[in-house]
């Protein structure tokens, strides 16, 4: 049997979850992957409400998080959409290739 | 019946012009204008018969009426009120009365301009009439001030009204900038008064100046009085067209000739000679401001009549008697005659109105002529001109009866009386000097020969394509006020008819309360005193022998002109050539503005170049504005280097300063 998860555990997990998150957002070459990596972090925030709320008994959290998933599904259309719109204005989608916006 | 009637009359009348004027007929217009006048002058009469009638209070009559505060903050509290005592009353009945007369000249003088323009004079000359009323019904200070200001702003527009030509638009700049030197005076002895009375209404301010003791007769222990009274005489030499700020004046000329008549003759510019005598006990308070006064005045008709004597342009001489009489008018007031001054300036508005319209007349025959070289011999042509034109000089030049004798001769006696005899001299000499350079003024222009040549069109004026050669007497309109300002002429004198004529000097009567403070004992002159009556009689001897003297002098002066002018006109010529260095001297106008141009505009013209525009302005102002621009931009162009466009350095610096602010918190 394991033990029951504490508030520890889910506070790690999380922090695990937005380190992957940011690793992926830094390191990966492709934009969808780069969202991808944005998504994972939301989640990782998310769990932290979650977790923090169970916690404590409370509500607030949780109402925050569904804010977030919504607004994060907003964000995945749109960003999906400018990934279209770049892809078919250069083939390409490392971000590297994005960069004539500047002095 | 309320005052503000009068003023608010020939104003609805500007708004009227000058709102629709361009779609109305001129026969509207110049009707409309008209009859607002004569409407203002018909209440102006009223107003001033219901004075009449009032019972004195406190020894003066006086009907007051406050509209609403108009500036009302701490201790200061100025209503927009309005006052009419005798001098306003004289006052308002000169202003709307010739007014009248010269807005009815005008409809015919005017006529060859276009609809619009011809309702754009009139809308002018109903704003100045307007204005002019506010300055003399104020009861305050800053209420004679809105006129004060008006009335320049109106004399500006109408100077320049041929704007086209620059000459015009150059002499309303001149006249604008001019009496702006002076109504800085104004302000500042307003401000002055109002610092040491803590009011500024003028029954106010006399009241309390009645209590304290006269100023001494030098600038040595002088008090607010003194320099308060000084700066506002400032604003009335600017006003006035005295020594030095007589300049303006001459050039006023540019404007239409019926302009000159009621504003640079009849009314606006005597506004100063009014201002005096509304402040009379504050000015009495001041001798030595008073003296300042009578000398200005006396040097400037000296000063002015002599550059009269040469002047070639028949307006232009006008304009130099007009500065000369309303120097004898300062020097009533500076010798404390505060009612002959006034008494001379209801004479002069009468006869000089006249002269100015008659040469309106003779301008508007010549097609805009205005040399008198190029004139003579209209006597036939223009009879009816001629004769009033005659009546005019002559009342001007103050042969009895006529009306310019009474009042200059006041003038003259009280100059004399007051003990002021050097004074009464360079008067009787400047009187001499008016005499010979009117009647030169009549000689050159309707005896002799016609030395005008038909077929050279001065176009000047406006007039010129419509005339042709042929000369026309005044049209119906401009006869009718050519021959009722020569009747006000001849009799307006009969209200001041001195005592030692056998008169009884009414107008002296009833203007004295007006330059007593409320409640002051009335001073007398005929009470009970045997020795007073005494000496009263034995100065009434003196006078009938200055009287005599005056017209002496008078008549010494129309004979010098008849001997060189209508006999010998060789004589001019030939003295022209002998005194070559006077006459030239006189003929560039003792060459005061250029004086003026070199010593006053070039140092301030080339101080604001030199310093203020390339120096201050470009170099200072421009040089820190565009300093700070180059520093932003040197040092953007560093910091610019960190956008590189490649999201991911953006991100990774987000990241990094998330990581240093959490990493703060956690470990300070």
């Amino acid at each position: 049997m394991l033990p029951e998860p504490t508030l520890n555990s889910y506070l790690m997990l999380s922090a695990v979850l937005f380190a992957i998150g940011t690793a992926g957002v830094f390191l990966r070459r492709n934009i969808i992957t780069i969202l991808l990596s944005v998504e994972v972090m939301l989640n990782a925030v998310n769990l932290t409400f979650v977790a923090v709320d169970r916690f404590r008994g409370q509500v607030d959290g949780q109402i925050i998080v569904f804010f977030v998933i919504t607004v994060a599904a907003a964000e995945a259309a749109v960003g999906l959409a400018i990934v279209i719109a770049l892809f078919r204005h250069k083939e390409m989608l490392t971000p590297d290739a994005f960069t004539s916006l500047k002095w | 019946m309320p005052l503000y009637l009068i003023p608010l009359l020939p104003f609805a009348g500007f708004l009227v012009n000058a709102a629709l004027g361009r779609r109305l007929p001129k026969a509207v217009s110049g009707l409309l204008a008209t009859s607002v006048m004569a409407a203002s002058f018909g209440f102006s009469a009223m107003t001033v018969y219901r004075l009449l009638g009032l019972e004195p209070v406190d020894g003066v009559r006086a009907i007051s009426e406050s509209y609403y505060t108009w500036i009302g903050s701490g201790s200061l509290s100025i209503p927009l009120a309005f006052r009419v005592d005798p001098l306003a009353s004289v006052m308002i009945l000169i202003i709307t009365g010739i007014g009248t007369l010269i807005h009815l000249y005008s409809t015919a003088y005017m006529h060859e301009e276009s609809d619009g323009e011809y309702a754009r004079y009139f809308s002018y000359l109903n704003l100045f009439a307007a204005f002019m009323l506010v300055l003399v019904l104020g009861a305050s200070f800053p209420v004679m001030f809105i006129g004060w200001e008006g009335v320049g702003l109106c004399s500006y527009l109408l100077i320049g009204f041929w704007f086209t030509k620059p000459t015009a638009a150059e002499a309303g700049k001149k006249a604008f900038i001019v009496n702006r030197i002076g109504d800085f005076g104004f302000i500042l002895g307003m401000l002055a008064l109002f610092w040491a009375f803590g009011t500024l209404d003028f029954q106010e301010v006399a009241s309390k100046v009645a209590l304290l003791p006269s100023d001494p007769s030098s600038l040595a222990g002088a008090t607010v009085l003194t320099f308060a009274s000084l700066l506002l005489f400032l604003g009335a030499t600017g006003k006035s067209a005295q020594l030095p700020l007589y300049v303006w004046l001459p050039d006023a000329m540019e404007g239409p000739t019926p302009v000159s008549a009621l504003i640079h003759a009849a009314t606006m510019v005597t506004a100063g000679v009014y201002m005096i005598g509304r402040n009379a006990v504050l000015f009495g308070h001041a001798p030595f401001t008073l003296e300042v006064v009578a000398i200005v005045g006396v040097v400037t008709a000296l000063f002015a009549g002599t550059i009269g004597l040469v002047q070639n342009d028949i307006k232009r001489v006008l304009a130099y008697s007009t500065v000369s009489q309303l120097g004898y008018m300062f020097l009533a007031m500076g010798v404390g005659a505060f009612a002959g001054g006034i008494f001379h300036l209801y004479t002069h508005a009468f006869f000089k109105a006249l002269l100015f319209l008659g040469s309106g007349a003779v301008i508007h025959a010549l097609a805009g002529e205005q040399d008198l070289r190029n004139m003579g011999g209209l006597r036939k042509a223009l009879p009816i001109t001629f004769l009033t034109f005659l009546i005019g000089t002559i009342a001007i030049a103050g042969i009895p009866p006529l009306a310019g004798f009474f009042s200059k001769d006041e003038i003259l006696w009280k100059t004399w009386e007051s003990g002021h005899k050097v004074l009464w001299g360079v008067a009787v000499v400047a009187a001499f000097l008016t005499a010979t350079y009117m009647f030169r003024l009549l000689y050159l222009t309707f005896f002799g020969e016609r030395r005008h040549k038909p077929d050279e069109h001065h176009d000047t004026h406006g007039h010129g394509a419509g005339h042709g050669s042929h000369l026309h007497d005044a049209p119906p309109a401009m006869a009718i006020a050519l021959i009722v300002l020569a009747i006000g002429s001849v009799v307006a004198g009969v209200v001041g008819v001195p005592h030692a004529l056998g008169g009884e000097n009414r107008i002296e009567t009833f203007l004295a309360p007006s330059f007593r403070a409320i409640g002051a004992e009335p001073q007398s002159e005929l009470t009970a005193d045997p020795e007073k009556v005494a000496a009263l009689e034995h100065g009434s001897s003196i006078e009938l022998s200055l009287m005599g003297l005056s017209t002496l002098v008078a008549l010494a002066g129309i004979g010098l002109a008849t001997m060189i002018w209508l006999k010998r006109p060789a004589i001019a010529d030939a003295w022209a050539t002998r005194f070559a260095g006077v006459h030239r001297l006189l003929l560039g106008k003792y060459y005061v503005d250029e004086l003026y141009n070199a010593v006053i505009v070039q140092p301030v013209k080339r101080v604001s170049q030199g310093l203020l525009w390339r120096g201050v302005d470009a170099g200072l102002i421009d040089g820190t504005v565009n300093g700070v621009g180059l520093v932003v931009r040197g040092w953007s162009a560093v910091l610019r280097r960190l956008q590189t466009g490649s999201v991911r350095a953006y991100a990774m610096s987000f990241f990094l300063g998330v990581v240093a602010i959490v990493g703060y918190y956690l470990w300070r």
